[in-house]
């Protein structure tokens, strides 16, 4: 599904050169479930950035569903971005003057799909996140956790191959939390792909695999029962931050 | 995405700054009324001045003594030009076969009075052809007869003004005003006709040419007017009219101007000067323009994360540029309309003050002015609308 090879990617920062990735070298397969761990600083949101072909590496060749990313041009790019992933943010950037059926529609408005399948399409997704009595508030009238699970429909309304959470819960309390998590998870058990990159162990613990990065490199892979162990050990048993 | 799509998402976007995009949009539609209330002035203007003409008539050539043209010959040494005497006329209406109708004018001033009540006002020597030629409409009685051009008659014909005031109250037909020394009885009073080209044709008396001429102690016409057969003669007949002058004359002392020659000049100097008036007022389009890409430039920097989020699902570079340059285009073509409202409602007011002013905009400003509003929206808004499109998103979801 998606196989990452010597990827670096060098940002200069008030004249000095930032190594964010150095030689990342990863295969994630369809329909697996990865969480992302790190400190702050460790290249963890790039790598999810330069996956979700917002950002370009500077060097490694990256392929997702066996097509070579890096060779491809800003517009083809753009329909990579449309047709096979699926973004949720912390901050969840839902755009305040439209309603939540609407942030739903937004994806699809600039896919080019009429209004009436639109609506359907964005209506059923607010369904599945339970949100359907709440689709014509702004995000100015829903809790975070509504939020979330808008953008979470929101990103799943095209239905892409994957989905990449930038810290999914980071801006939630626990019981949110777990029920977007849980939203995730529901998906990811039907066959979508689930990129989370937290530096909450309590997230992290929930993944099948999980990849530490440190300084821009992958220090450690763990996977199955061997994660809470692991995570533990990288901790100190505390939060990250 | 469909053009109703991008549409709607812009006219969403511009909703939720109503204040900001209500201000860029006045600014247009001040410009947009400016444009349509300026032309439609310079357009009244020259539709005045057409009508004025051919109300006097059409096909219409007009003889005046002395030649306009400042060539050759030391200042003084021309000498006055000779006169232009009712023979001249005469010969032309006898010699010169396009000539349908010749009409012989005098002009002075005199003072005409009915017992102690006096009025100066302006005479006019004409004859019976006069009533044709210049397109006058009688209120009440006839005109001058038709008389032999050197014989005179004691006869009058009254302005409207000039009959209510030397007569109040009564019936002047077949009364007698005295003109100078000399006591002519009122045979008709002309149609009301305001002002034509200088001369308030409701205050006048007209007598008959022999007259006018001893009574002013002249020799020399007013002017000649002619009125040719068919349009197409026009130039021909105006060529032979000054040889034929030429001839008697000894010297090329008389101008011939045709109705069309002075209509389209001034219809010329006016249109020149409705298009300096379009100009201006499309200055202020411009200065419209720059306040659109201001507001847009503050929207896009204001909305870096939206442009973000909306690259992250799959939004094009073209479909942010467009969706950026709707808003604008929307911002531009509804000010246009806008005003092309107030540009209506104006011209309204100017037309209520004054009646006589045909003032309506030719229809090439009000299509020009609305095309040009929504190219200002265009193009001002370009620049901010490409800022969001070269947005790296990954810095713009961050608020970068």
């Amino acid at each position: 599904m998606i196989r990452l090879e010597g990827i670096s990617r060098t940002f200069e920062v008030g004249g000095e050169p930032v190594h964010a990735l150095v030689d990342v070298t990863e295969q994630i397969a369809a329909g697996e479930h990865i969480a992302i761990m790190g400190p702050s600083g460790s290249g963890k949101s790039t790598l999810l950035h330069i996956i979700g072909c917002l950002d370009r590496p500077d060097g490694g060749t990256y392929e997702l569903m066996g097509r070579d990313v890096g060779g491809l041009d800003e517009a083809a790019l753009s329909l990579v971005r449309r047709h096979t992933i699926g973004f949720v943010f912390q901050f969840f950037h839902l755009v305040p003057r439209l309603t939540a059926l609407e942030n739903v529609e937004l994806p699809m408005l600039f896919a080019g799909i009429e209004p009436p399948e639109r609506r359907e399409r964005a209506m059923g997704r607010l369904r599945a996140v339970g949100l359907e009595p709440r689709a014509s508030h702004r995000p100015d009238q829903l809790s975070g956790g509504e939020r979330q699970r808008v953008a979470l429909a929101r990103a799943t309304v095209l239905d892409p191959k994957v989905v990449l959470a930038d810290e999914p819960t980071g801006n939630l309390d626990t019981a949110s939390g777990r029920q977007v998590l849980g939203l995730l998870e529901e998906m990811n058990a039907s066959g979508l792909t689930l990129i989370v990159v937290t530096h909450d162990p309590a997230v992290a613990r929930r993944a099948r695999r999980v990849v530490v990065l440190m300084d821009g490199r992958v220090v450690s892979r763990v996977e199955g029962s061997r994660i809470h162990e692991a995570l533990e050990a990288l901790t100190g048993g505390g939060n990250g931050r | 995405m469909s053009p109703r799509d991008l549409v709607g998402f812009a006219a969403r976007a511009l909703r939720g700054h109503r204040l900001r995009t209500g201000l860029s949009l006045l600014g247009v539609a001040i410009g947009v009324a400016a444009v349509v209330t300026l032309t439609a002035l310079g357009e009244g203007a020259r539709r005045y001045v057409v009508s004025q003409f051919s109300q006097i008539g059409t096909n219409l050539l007009i003889v005046v003594p002395g030649k306009t043209e400042t060539t050759g010959g030391m200042p003084g040494m021309g000498g006055v030009p000779n006169d232009l005497t009712l023979a001249d006329a005469e010969a032309i209406r006898r010699g010169i076969p396009e000539i349908d109708k010749a009409a012989p004018i005098a002009m002075g001033t005199e003072t005409v009075a009915n017992g102690e009540r006096r009025r100066q006002v302006a005479l006019i020597g004409a004859t019976h052809e006069m009533l044709e030629v210049r397109r006058l409409s009688l209120a009440r009685g006839r005109f001058l007869p038709e008389l032999e051009w050197d014989r005179g008659s004691p006869v009058s014909v009254l302005g409207t003004k000039t009959a209510r005031e030397l007569f109040p109250g009564e019936d002047p037909l077949g009364r007698v005003v005295r003109i100078g020394d000399w006591r002519m009885r009122v045979i008709g009073i002309l149609g009301p006709r305001g002002q034509q080209l200088g001369v308030d044709m409701d205050d006048v008396v007209i007598v008959p040419v022999a007259n006018a001429l001893r009574m002013l102690n002249r020799s020399s016409l007013f002017r000649v007017l002619l009125q040719v057969r068919a349009h197409a003669d026009l130039v021909q007949a105006r060529d032979k009219v000054v040889r034929l002058i030429t001839e008697r004359h000894g010297e090329e002392d008389v101008t011939a101007i045709t109705q069309d020659a002075v209509l389209s000049a001034f219809s010329s100097i006016l249109g020149a000067l409705t298009m300096a008036l379009a100009g201006i007022a499309a200055i202020s389009l411009a200065v419209a323009g720059i306040g659109i890409m201001n507001v847009m430039l503050v929207s896009v920097s204001e909305r870096t994360r939206e442009v973000g989020l909306l690259k992250a699902v799959g939004a094009g570079r073209g479909q942010i540029l467009l969706a950026f340059l709707a808003e604008a285009i929307l911002i531009s073509s509804a000010g246009g309309l806008l005003g092309l409202l107030l540009g209506w409602v104006a011209i309204r007011v100017l037309v209520a003050v004054y009646p006589d002013l045909p003032a309506s905009p030719p229809v090439w400003a009000v299509l020009a002015a609305l095309a040009l509003s929504v190219a200002v929206g265009a193009l001002f808004g370009v620049l901010p609308a490409r800022r969001a499109t070269r947005l790296d998103p990954v810095a713009a979801l961050a608020g970068r």
